[in-house]
């Protein structure tokens, strides 16, 4: 049996516990590939543990149990690292919990969280030098570790509560859908949920909308008056949180 | 010539992190997993950066797969090179096995068949890696539960060519020698008769437990008596070598494994003074 051969069926046998693949490997190899199955199973069932704790909270032990099962079934590890596997556990959630959409959106949060601790390092734009900016021709540059997932419950205040030991809320569908957004500031990962404006406001701007074009945006969506209010309001509370990295002003074209 | 590191180590693990950053820890280096800090960026990395403040660190990964039939690959050669540049470690290793085949990745370390074909790619792959890393590695023997007999050579013979073509190191686990030999029915003391002892540059001690058929290299014991002798018995054989405690599970509170350390630190000055 050629190498790649080998490990093939050394694969097969952990993926799927194939019996012909495991023939293959020799009858003496019955109990070290009991062993490396073992191994294998547990390295990814201690993973999804260790990154979902919330998740597993709400929808009980023995329910996530299942679904990991479930889970490392229907998806072999295909990176390097661990921290990979995570990803994909909320989409066999939605599978899972077809009429629970707050489960698969408290693992989000859960995975988006972790991502964004080990998420690249960035500076934090400091609003006390942003007073000489050209407001017309600025570009926010966000902090690298900003992600943005959909939401249409109340996840973050059942992941809130579960965090702090409190009896969670129960589930409630948002009226309209929401988004969440998870970042990194001061070497916490954080999230809050927002409205549809203030998600379309920060796909905008992160997609290189000038400040001054995503503030039109806002004014067509809000009306004149509210919309330059709320444009101000959501430029301090970005601040606030630590969510832009530098403001830069864009070269004017004479 | 630099005389090769000869210290005592332990590897560090997240419950000992505060320690080592708030005390002077009585070690003459660390060993960190590689893959744990092969982050982009926030706290993991800080910490490792404020443990080098204080520590030499040897980066001991899991994931580099050296014996893929696929070759190795380059994201993480690249990743690994990053930190290597910003950590400057003693050491860098990593295991005689593979993980990785055509996109499926194991996370748990899988054994090679010691053919002639395994020799020449793990030496390929070897070759690619000291490239790209810019320095020898050093590779670690690893505790196998399936032995795929009849094989071309034993596991030393194996080590000793790998070594000879491409000039890595060894990092060999004593432990892991003991594990293996007892699962697979050869003598550890051959073994250790039978690797090139001028290219062991590092020792790993651990523990392991017993499984429904087999010995597993579980890292969650003390370092039983049986490890000591072996490694009372390969010391004097060495030249000047670097000495760690493995623990990955389980994991005591540090004095217990500071006094383990103690014990590795007096079979060293004793047995090391025989080979001097």
């Amino acid at each position: 049996m050629s190498l790649i051969e080998l490990q093939r069926d050394l694969r097969d046998w952990l993926v799927r516990e194939d019996r012909w693949s495991a023939r293959r490997l020799g009858d003496d190899a019955a109990p070290g590939l009991r062993v490396y199955l073992n191994n294998y199973r547990a390295q990814l069932v201690a993973c999804l543990d260790d990154s979902f704790a919330r998740t597993r909270d709400w929808i009980g032990e023995a329910a996530f149990r299942q679904s990991v099962i479930a889970h490392v079934e229907r998806v072999p590890p295909s990176s390097w690292t661990l921290d990979a596997y995570t990803r994909d556990f909320p989409a066999t959630l939605s599978l899972l919990y077809p009429s629970d959409a707050e489960v698969a959106e408290l693992a989000w949060i859960d995975c988006a969280l972790g991502e964004a601790f080990v998420g690249p390092d960035a500076s934090v734009a400091d609003a006390a030098m942003l007073g000489e900016i050209d407001w017309d021709n600025a570009m926010l540059h966000f902090t690298p570790t900003l992600d943005l997932g959909d939401l249409s419950t109340n996840a973050p205040a059942i992941w809130s509560a579960l965090a702090a030991g409190d009896m969670p809320p129960a589930v409630e569908y948002l009226p309209e859908p929401g988004a969440v957004l998870v970042w990194r500031h001061e070497q916490v990962s954080r999230f809050r949920a927002i409205d549809q404006i203030e998600r379309q406001a920060l796909l905008a701007a992160r997609g290189g909308l000038s400040f001054a074009d995503m503030c039109e945006g806002i004014v067509a969506a809000c009306g004149q008056d509210r919309g330059v209010a709320l444009s101000g309001q959501l430029l301090g509370q970005w601040l606030a949180d630590g969510l832009i990295s530098r403001v830069e002003e864009r070269p004017v074209s004479i | 010539m630099t005389a090769p590191f000869a210290g005592f180590g332990l590897g560090l693990r997240k419950p000992h992190y505060a320690k080592f950053l708030e005390h002077r820890v009585p070690v003459d280096f660390v060993e960190v997993i590689s893959e744990n800090f092969m982050v982009e960026g926030g706290r993991p990395r800080q910490i490792l950066r404020d443990v080098r403040a204080r520590y030499p660190i040897a980066l001991h990964g899991v994931s580099m797969s050296i014996g893929s039939a696929d070759g190795l690959d380059g994201a993480y050669l690249a990743r690994l090179r990053a930190l290597v540049d910003e950590i400057e470690p003693l050491f860098v290793s990593d295991h005689l096995s593979w993980t990785r085949i055509e996109g499926f990745s194991s996370h748990d370390l899988l054994p090679l068949p010691y053919t002639s074909e395994a020799l020449d790619l793990v030496c390929a792959n070897i070759a690619r890696a000291q490239d790209a890393l810019g320095r020898a590695m050093l590779v670690e023997n690893p505790s196998t539960y399936i032995d795929f007999s009849p094989a071309d050579m034993t596991e030393w013979q194996f080590l000793d060519a790998m070594c000879a073509r491409t000039g890595c190191g060894l990092l060999l686990d004593v432990n892991n020698v003991f594990v293996s030999a007892s699962n697979h029915g050869f003598d550890p003391i051959a073994y250790l008769d039978g690797v090139p002892h001028h290219r062991v540059r590092q020792i790993h001690l651990a523990g392991h437990s017993m499984g429904e058929d087999l010995l597993i290299d579980t890292h969650d014991q003390p370092v039983p008596g049986s490890v000591w002798d072996l490694y009372a018995y390969v010391l004097p054989r060495l030249g000047p070598v670097a000495t760690m405690i493995e623990r990955d599970d389980d994991i005591p509170p540090l004095a217990d494994l500071l006094a383990e350390l103690a014990v590795a630190r007096n079979i060293g000055r004793k047995h090391m003074r025989q080979a001097a």
